[in-house]
């Protein structure tokens, strides 16, 4: 459908932020005073129109809901065109809303956050760069216009990441987070020439609609080289290296980007291009397997982390391969990888910001095993922290209950195996999340000398309150007064099939799995002392608090072997290929300086030479004449 | 002539040889005066050559222009540079004789086997009919020169000039200091050393008044200044003759 | 007699006159040797004239003596100059246009 009425503002949406953004950061020291709030203006604008756009859509039939704009032709190139065109329709609707409304939530905490910092005109800035590229990618119509957005969140990310560029370690986080994406995005570029010399185009209506001639193998092909891209931007296997070193960035940017926003960017880009994984079967089967294997992997490593960051941004970790095995799982499971997405970003921004509070009462100590008894002097912060709490372990009636379950549903519906492996994902989430509350909140106080925990100014408290408001009542609000499954429907597709076991025996057991998980975390941290030092631990442990080795493999498979190979590279240059052009060089130079002594100076050589021509020319003629 | 008979047969192998052996004299002499004289046999020898081949104007042309202009004006040449100057036998640069000398008769052994190769059966055409077409080979000439050959003509006519004005250019002698006056001229004489008047010129005798004739000197001494520098520094001084004094003198009754 | 005869005598003074060039020293016995080559030259034109039957060879030898003469003239004011300045006849003497 056109863009009519108030969607013929669909360009605002992105516009706003990207305004704030030249402002803030083309402007100088100048914007120093005022930045921060046109900053948090031009985001909460968004939103506005974002919630205006939503009423407008609602009230259309499900089947004029999908609102195209098309700005100009952007590339027009022989066979190849893609437009500056944007979509509207529900799966970026809900986007939209996520990152608007989350971001001016963050936005507005960050106000607080960073009061003391003396860059944070550039901080706001970069956030509302990163607003506006995360807006592009759901927004665009066409594959090359979302890889635009793409890289743009990658770049935001590296920025915040580094933000506090002095400190080495964020630096050194920056350039790996960023080094990783980039191996994704190699995959999103080869994803786009498959699609290109496949269907001549590569804006969604085109492929989508051509997706039925292509062959299983390139579906397949543009199926696994689109999972490539998700690993890299939402942090799954193999690409997940850098999520947990991205916590050297402020909490707001780790709220907004590395758990709310960019990192379900491949969970969107999985779930856009349904058309593609619902035909190769084998792909979307590696979807389901990468998924599977980065929801323990998340959950094992941010079980023995003892950074709060480090432990939730595992958690994260964890959670976004409920939602990519959700998305592999096909028309079962989209819609519920989608509806994860949108109650996990409410609780775990929600969470993250709890964190940054808690840190923020603490004198930025981010260890755990300094924490203790926060209950009592940090109210709010406890009781909004409470909330996403029991969202993320599934705790009925909170958010996360409603859609974890109902993923748990679809991965029995597809095989029970997996489905044993998800309640079981879900009964380690119970035992990491217990922990993490027992260390912070609860038990004796482990404080440092000089520590006074304090609760946090309402500028920060406030986005918490609204967040666990979304984090208890936006699973319910979404499945039953807005029918996420039937809103979902036209873009995604839904199917269900029937399983074994009926839903309420498996919502019973997947709820015993988790309290048993939960039982266990308190009886080895709520109940007993927590140590200060951390004890050794048994081999699991170890490999946990290393990442399961994930630097270790890196190093080893990619970055040592690329030293070798440039310092080979070098050494072939200046011996072969530098001496080869130096020794020709030599060579001539060498050989002239033979060939010019035969300038002699004497006129009588000269003419012995011209002697010697003549006399060579008269037998050539003299040959030629007899022969 | 279209064939050769005897007598040209004889002039040939006589005028010939001349030239061939002038041309040795010329690359083996050390002196090059002599060089210059061994050439113009030569030369002279050609001319002969040509005249027997029907083209008496090039002979006569050879002669006067050849041996006559241009062999005179290497001889004045060689005069300003010196008459004596001669060669050393030895070469300087490495292997230039013998390289030159293989090349020289294999030129030679080359364009004597490829030119006799072709030549073997041609008869001379002869140049009676030419010659008689305007009435002397004068004549032939003449016509071709000023009708097909036209153009190469007035070029040459115009390198000649400009030959000429370059030999003047390059032999000008530019006058670094102002001309000598004539006032400073005769400061010069009798204030410098020397003899400021006229040398005494050589002795006038009855028998003898040639340059190397001295003058007496009042006491009856020769006068060394009267004879030329060079005929004293080689001892070409005619010794005078005392006896033709004293007979002169007493036919001059004594008068002293 | 075979009048290819006046050739080969031809050839003969030309490598004659190509042998002095290349090895006397002296500039003016040199440019004697040149002055040689061009003759043995014009005693083939002359030859090839009777050969033919026309004065064409008879005018080439002509011009061929006019440009010497003119060669001659400036060549010998060279060597004159030459010699003011170096003192020496000998064409090993300018040798410095070398490597």
């Amino acid at each position: 459908m056109p863009a009519a009425g108030v969607f013929s503002l669909i360009w605002l949406l992105i516009a706003l932020p990207l305004f704030g953004a030249a402002v803030l950061l083309l402007g100088g020291r100048r914007t120093n005073s005022w930045g921060p709030y046109l900053g948090v203006l031009t985001v909460v604008g968004s939103a506005v129109l974002a919630v205006l756009m939503l009423v407008a859509m609602m009230g259309h039939s499900a089947e004029e809901r999908s609102v195209g704009q098309t700005l100009f032709t952007w590339v027009f190139a022989g066979g190849f065109q893609a437009d500056m065109a944007f979509q509207l329709d529900q799966l970026s609707m809900v986007f939209v809303l996520l990152i608007t409304i989350v971001g001016s939530l963050i936005h507005i905490y960050s106000i607080g956050y960073m009061s003391h910092d003396a860059d944070k005109r550039k901080f706001f800035g970069y956030l509302n760069l990163f607003v506006a590229a995360m807006l592009l990618l759901v927004l665009a119509n066409n594959y090359l216009l979302l890889y635009v957005g793409w890289e743009g969140v990658g770049l935001a990310s590296y920025l915040l990441i580094g933000f506090w560029q002095i400190k080495p370690t964020a630096a050194a986080a920056a350039k790996k987070a960023f080094i990783i994406n980039r191996v994704g995005d190699v995959g999103l570029s080869l994803a786009i020439m498959v699609m290109f010399v496949t269907f001549g185009s590569v804006s969604f209506s085109d492929v989508f609609g051509q997706a039925a001639e292509a062959s299983e193998g390139t579906l397949t092909a543009i199926g696994l080289l689109l999972l490539l891209a998700a690993c890299g931007k939402s942090a799954q296997f193999p690409l997940q290296a850098w999520l947990l070193d991205a916590m050297e960035g402020p909490t707001p940017v780790s709220a907004l980007i590395h758990a709310a926003t960019m990192v379900t960017a491949g969970v969107y880009l999985i779930v856009r291009s349904n058309a593609v994984f619902d035909r190769a079967v084998w792909a979307a089967g590696a979807v389901v397997l990468i998924g599977l294997i980065t929801i323990f992997m998340g959950a094992i490593i941010g079980s023995a982390k003892d950074d709060i960051k480090k432990s939730l941004a595992g958690s994260t970790m964890s959670q976004i391969g409920y939602m990519i095995f959700a998305a592999g799982l096909g028309p079962i499971g989209y819609v519920f990888a989608i509806f994860h997405l949108l109650t996990h970003g409410v609780f775990k921004a929600g969470l993250f910001l709890g964190a940054g509070s808690v840190m923020h009462g603490m004198k930025d100590n981010v260890n755990m095993r300094r924490y203790g008894a926060l209950r009592g002097l940090m109210i709010i912060t406890f009781v909004t922290f409470m909330a996403g709490y029991l969202a993320i372990m599934g705790i009925p009636p909170f958010s996360g209950f409603w859609s974890k379950d109902e993923i748990i549903h679809a991965a029995f519906e597809r095989s029970w195996v997996i489905g044993a492996a998800a309640i079981l994902g879900a009964g380690i989430t119970g035992f990491y999340m217990t922990r993490m509350i027992a260390m912070t909140f609860f038990g004796k106080a482990r404080w440092e000398e000089g520590v006074h925990p304090h609760e946090s100014p309402a500028v920060m408290t406030i986005p918490l309150v609204i967040l666990a408001i979304g984090s208890t009542f936006l699973g319910m609000a979404l499945l039953f007064w807005g029918n996420i499954e039937t809103w979902l429907e036209p873009v995604v597709g839904f199917a269900s099939n029937p399983t074994q076991l009926s839903s309420t025996a498996l919502m019973a057991i997947t709820l015993v799995v988790v309290l048993i998980g939960a039982f266990i975390g308190w009886r080895q941290y709520g109940a007993k002392p927590v140590p200060v030092d951390a004890p050794s631990g048994n081999w699991l442990t170890r490999a946990a608090r290393r990442d399961l080795y994930g630097d270790l493999v890196n190093e080893v498979v990619v970055v040592r072997p690329s030293f070798t190979l440039a310092r080979w590279l070098t050494w072939f240059d200046s011996s072969w290929i530098d001496g080869f052009v130096n020794g020709s060089a030599a060579f001539v130079g060498g050989a002239s300086g033979r060939m010019r002594r035969t300038q002699s100076g004497f006129a009588r050589s000269y003419a012995l030479s011209m002697l010697g021509g003549a006399v060579l020319i008269v037998a050539a003629l003299v040959l030629v004449r007899l022969s | 002539m279209t064939e050769v008979n005897l007598g040209e047969e004889i002039v040939f192998w006589f005028s010939g040889g001349l030239a061939v052996l002038g041309a040795l004299g010329l690359i083996l002499s050390r002196k090059a005066v002599h060089s210059a004289l061994w050439v113009a046999l030569t030369m002279i020898n050609l001319a002969v050559l040509y005249v027997a081949n029907s083209a008496p104007f090039l002979g006569m042309v050879q002669v006067v222009v050849y041996t006559g202009a241009v062999m005179m004006l290497f001889l004045f040449v060689l005069m300003v540079v010196g008459v004596d100057s001669s060669d050393s036998l030895i070469e300087t640069l490495k292997g230039q004789r013998l390289v030159a000398i293989v090349l020289a008769v294999g030129l030679a052994i080359l364009l004597v086997a490829g030119i006799g190769a072709g030549l073997t059966d041609v008869v001379p055409v002869g140049l009676d009919e030419a010659n008689g077409v305007d009435g002397g080979n004068v004549q032939g000439i003449a016509r071709l020169l000023f009708t097909d050959y036209l153009v190469a003509f007035e070029v040459t006519s115009a390198l000649l000039i400009t030959a000429a004005l370059g030999a003047m250019v390059l032999a000008h002698r530019e006058r670094w200091l102002p001309r000598a006056s004539q006032e400073e001229l005769s400061k010069a004489r009798f204030t410098g050393t020397g003899h400021p008047g006229n040398l005494p010129s050589s002795g006038t005798y009855a028998r003898h008044n040639a340059v190397d004739t001295p003058a007496l000197l009042p006491d009856g001494s020769p006068s060394a200044q009267s004879i030329p520098g060079p005929l004293v520094a080689r001892g070409d001084v005619r010794p005078v003759d005392h006896h033709d004094v004293e007979q002169i003198e007493s036919l001059d009754g004594g008068s002293k | 007699m075979n009048p290819a005869n006046y050739i080969i005598l031809s050839a003969i003074l030309f490598s004659l006159g190509a042998i002095g060039v290349l090895v006397r020293r002296n500039a003016i016995i040199v440019f004697m040797s040149v002055e040689l080559m061009l003759n043995a030259a014009n005693l083939a034109f002359v030859a090839f004239a009777r050969m033919n039957g026309n004065l064409d060879g008879q005018v080439a030898a002509f011009f061929v003596m006019v440009v010497a003469a003119a060669e001659v003239v400036v060549g010998l004011a060279i060597i004159v100059t030459i010699f003011r300045s170096r003192r020496s006849a000998s064409i090993d003497e300018p040798n410095l246009l070398k490597y």
